[in-house]
């Protein structure tokens, strides 16, 4: 199955800049469909960016993040070349990661 | 993903700075809050996003005081046509930056997303949040063991929460 993380991740100096991108419905849970029946909650809870072996950057999310959520995010010292990894796990217990390298 | 040790590993980075500004001299309350940062730190703070009000979501996420600050640039729309998608994003000129939070008070559940910031990442945070309906928000960038807050109203005219 193709990524559900799309992560663009670029080095300008000493500083790179990160976003992205990924499919999740983030049900809140607070929705009905069409039926009138209650969507149950599905959101992703915790994203994490890592570098180097160490968090850049980490998300603790409700449901109040929107539907295929973005985010962006800088960190330095990010070389051009090296790996950025990028998991997430959501409430169901759900997860999927990625690496992307810097450009 | 992330190793159980490096996110430890990480903590322990956050811990440490965090207890250092604590000694060089905030005292009393930066100390009668450090369980709560540990706490906020340790795992998905699943207590804090159940939190129907703004004043317990922060509680709960850092049980201590805010206060406003012109250090804390808060960007959001005027006017959200559609609260299902509201662009926003906050940047600081604070150092010594922990974590970002975004409070929606409207919200059925206010707390919206928490973002720890480890030394070295710039503590600036954009991303896409829901509003149910007009209402305040409000980011809270913790820096130094003290919490620094900006607020702005956001008027939704289709909300983000009832579908």
């Amino acid at each position: 199955m193709a990524s559900t993380i799309r992560v663009r991740a670029t080095a300008n100096g000493d500083i790179t800049e990160v976003q992205a991108l990924i499919q999740h419905p983030m049900d809140s849970g607070y929705v009905k469909d069409a039926k009138g029946e209650t969507i149950p909650p599905h959101f992703i809870q915790r994203l994490t960016f890592e570098y180097d072996g160490k968090a850049v950057f980490i998300a603790d999310w409700g449901p109040a993040v929107s539907k295929d959520p973005y985010v962006k995010f800088s960190f330095k010292g990010g070389k051009k070349g090296d790996e950025l990894k990028i998991g997430w796990v959501d409430n169901t217990g759900a997860t999927d990661a990625t690496s992307a390298k810097i450009q | 993903m992330l190793s159980r040790n490096d996110l430890l590993a990480t903590r322990r980075v956050i811990l440490k700075s965090a207890g250092a500004v604590a000694l060089i001299g905030f005292g009393d309350t930066a100390f009668g809050a450090f369980p709560a940062l540990a706490a906020a730190n340790d795992k998905y703070p699943e207590d804090a996003f159940k939190q129907k009000s703004d004043a317990d979501a922060i509680k709960a996420l850092f049980g201590k005081p805010h206060e406003a600050s012109d250090k804390v640039k808060l960007d959001a729309p005027e006017i959200a046509e559609n609260g299902g998608v509201v662009p926003v994003a906050v940047t600081t000129t604070l150092t010594d930056v922990t974590s970002i939070a975004f409070v929606v008070s409207e919200n059925p559940n206010a707390l919206a997303a928490s973002y720890q910031i480890p030394a070295g990442t710039v503590p600036a945070v954009a991303n896409r949040l829901k509003m149910a309906k007009t209402t305040n928000v409000i980011v809270i960038v913790e820096a130094g063991g003290k919490l620094y807050s900006a607020t702005k109203e956001v008027k939704v005219t289709v909300g983000g929460c009832g579908g």
